[in-house]
């Protein structure tokens, strides 16, 4: 019951705190294609991998008290600061979430900003493309953000790192 | 891009009870309408199990898909002679629009977490595969079949295109709405989709409104805003669903296990063994899984034969709201007496979650997390609808959530060889 709830706990259980909904996004998408059992489904969006059922369970678990969502203004824009209540430690403790590494991955993720992460987590999307077909089609889907050759390549390489960390034992 | 394509003699209308008519005057349009793979559509049901709750809701994905085409075509209309809008993306915007859900399957929410399918994926290889789809649409152009998978991935260049088709306001939700609206008899399904449409215009790479419309927007969103409640997350259809997603489970559990059917469920064995290819895949709609059902019924295995008569013939399980925190501990208690009365809870006790539907609601959210809806001030800026907008404000704040427990009221009722369970079961499900 409720196990795809308990990994999100869990996964900012381990954060100790995730600023901003998008980075929140990401983190969950980069994860997913690290092989960690996420089960919200996402699409492409104006911003990259963006999944409505992750932004759902994510309200799901603040309304049941599971999870602090702190509402603040930045620049015109509202932005959202997430960490685990005592309530949500409670209900984390009643499952066994085999998620090896998963800690060490969080934290990585978690100290890069979220504009590098849609980067990332868009390369990710178009892996089943060619690198010069991935850095072609990322400088179309993302024009406005502007990454240079030097930001899309940094990108690539923190993929490397992501899946060296991954296999080595 | 080459029009290979002439324009028909005339125009082809379909008659359409959300919209009057639907004009066709494009013959690649035509053409795709006339592919099996799109005639398929009119096998699945629009709104999966919603037609056991409201019964008029035996709309096919069929008309859905011709109803986004025609708002499409009427958008494009009005974008005609704006700078912004290039007319040579008609015919991609259009077959897009189209074909949006061609992927999609019988049931195809349930079946996608049952069996862990993709419809998008499906679209995808229907419309660069090798398909009439495909062949009809490389007529056209060589490049047009990934075009059109590229607006329907939302990964196309110009997201002008994309944002037609998918956006928070878009040709696909204004359709859906409406015709979910008209087909299961409700009236607050209603909003003003032409007024909606004249004031739409094409602003860099999005679509905005402008802000004289912005009433007619709000009653899209509260429109939307109740359509959820009141049908999408419906708690008897979510009962359906259900009981859908255990049968598909039981079956494919049986199947693994060696169990010898009357009938092999030939149409389903690639399912199950994850081997599923496009060609079985078309294969499927909801006239096959209804029939496999109704076999069903004269199957040994208890536990399938009752979930598919309770299917067919709506005898639906009941619910209680669940909070977790409330019940976390009692749930197993439940489950052990479920057990001593020889009811599977598996099968027979089951949580659901209203962020296990795949419907959403408005949310401005915050800054690139997911486009908000823009409006278009007079001196030429965008304001982000709900911040100029109090109902929109209003209902799209913090977000009402739900947990259901679904269980077999009439197996406990009926448990007479099994008294101190039932007790317990019953005393439990009062907590």
């Amino acid at each position: 019951m409720l196990e795809d709830h308990a990994k999100l706990v869990s996964l900012l259980n381990l954060a100790g705190e995730v600023v901003g909904r998008k980075k929140l996004q990401k983190i969950v998408y980069i994860l997913k294609k690290l092989d960690y059992p996420f089960q919200e489904k996402y699409q492409f969006h104006f911003y990259g991998p963006y999944s409505e059922e992750l932004t759902f369970r994510i309200e799901e678990l603040c309304n049941l008290g599971f999870i602090n969502e702190i509402k603040e203004t930045k620049g015109g824009y509202h932005q959202y600061r997430y960490t685990l209540t005592e309530e949500g430690s409670e209900f984390l403790s009643r499952y066994q979430i085999n998620m090896p590494k998963l800690c060490e991955f969080i934290k990585d993720l978690n100290d890069q900003n979220s504009k590098f992460l849609e980067l990332v987590s868009t390369i990710l999307y178009f892996n089943n493309l060619s690198k010069d077909e991935i850095v072609n089609k990322v400088k179309v889907v993302k024009k406005k953000q502007n990454y240079s050759d030097g930001d899309i390549q940094q990108a690539f390489a923190y993929i490397e790192q992501l899946k060296n960390k991954q296999s080595a034992s | 891009m080459s029009q290979k394509f002439a324009e028909l003699d005339e125009v082809k209308v379909f008659k359409d009870p959300v919209h009057r008519y639907i004009h066709v005057k494009d013959r690649l349009i035509w053409e795709l309408i006339g592919t099996p793979e799109f005639q398929r559509l009119r096998r699945i049901r629009q709104l999966g199990t919603t037609f056991l709750t409201f019964h008029g809701a035996e709309h096919s994905r069929f008309g859905h898909s011709l109803g986004v085409y025609e708002i499409t075509r009427r958008i494009i209309e009005v974008f005609d002679g704006h700078p912004q809008w290039h007319p040579d993306e008609r015919l991609l915007c259009l077959s897009a629009a189209l074909l949006h859900d061609i992927g999609h399957g019988p049931f195809s929410h349930t079946f996608e977490k049952v069996f862990d399918t993709d419809h998008e994926k499906f679209t995808q290889e229907i419309i660069l595969g090798d398909t009439e789809v495909n062949r009809v649409l490389r007529k056209e152009d060589p490049d047009f079949p990934k075009k059109v998978a590229e607006v329907i991935a939302k990964t196309y260049g110009n997201k002008l295109v994309v944002s037609l088709i998918s956006s928070q306001i878009d040709a696909d939700r204004m359709d859906y709405l409406l015709r979910d609206a008209y087909y299961t008899g409700v009236s607050y399904g209603n909003f003003d989709l032409e007024r909606i449409w004249r004031v739409m215009r094409p602003y860099d790479d999005q679509v905005v409104i402008k802000q004289s419309g912005m009433h007619a927007v709000e009653d899209y969103i509260m429109s939307r805003y109740q359509m959820y409640w009141q049908i999408y997350f419906h708690p008897v259809t979510r009962s359906a669903e259900v009981i859908l997603s255990k049968i598909l489970k039981r079956v494919k559990s049986l199947y693994l296990k060696g169990y010898e059917f009357k009938q092999p469920p030939i149409a389903l064995i690639p399912l199950f063994k994850n081997q599923l290819s496009l060609k079985d895949y078309l294969k499927l709609d909801e006239s096959v899984i209804m029939y496999y059902f109704q076999v069903w019924l004269d199957e040994e295995d208890q536990i399938l034969q009752d979930l598919c008569q309770r299917f067919i013939n709506r005898r639906l399980f009941k619910y209680i709201e669940f909070s977790p925190n409330k019940y976390f501990d009692i749930f197993s208690d439940l489950r052990e007496a479920f057990y001593e009365a020889a009811i599977d809870p598996d099968y027979y006790l089951v949580v659901d979650s209203s962020s296990d539907l795949p419907y959403d609601f408005y949310r401005p959210g915050e800054e690139e997390e997911r486009l908000p809806i823009h409006l278009l001030m007079p001196d030429g800026t965008l304001r982000e609808l709900s911040r100029e907008s109090t109902i929109v404000e209003a209902i799209s704040g913090k977000m009402r959530t739900d947990h259901k427990l679904y269980y077999p009221a009439d197996f406990i009722e009926d448990m007479s060889h099994h008294q101190a369970a039932k007790k317990k079961i019953k005393d439990l499900l009062n907590y």
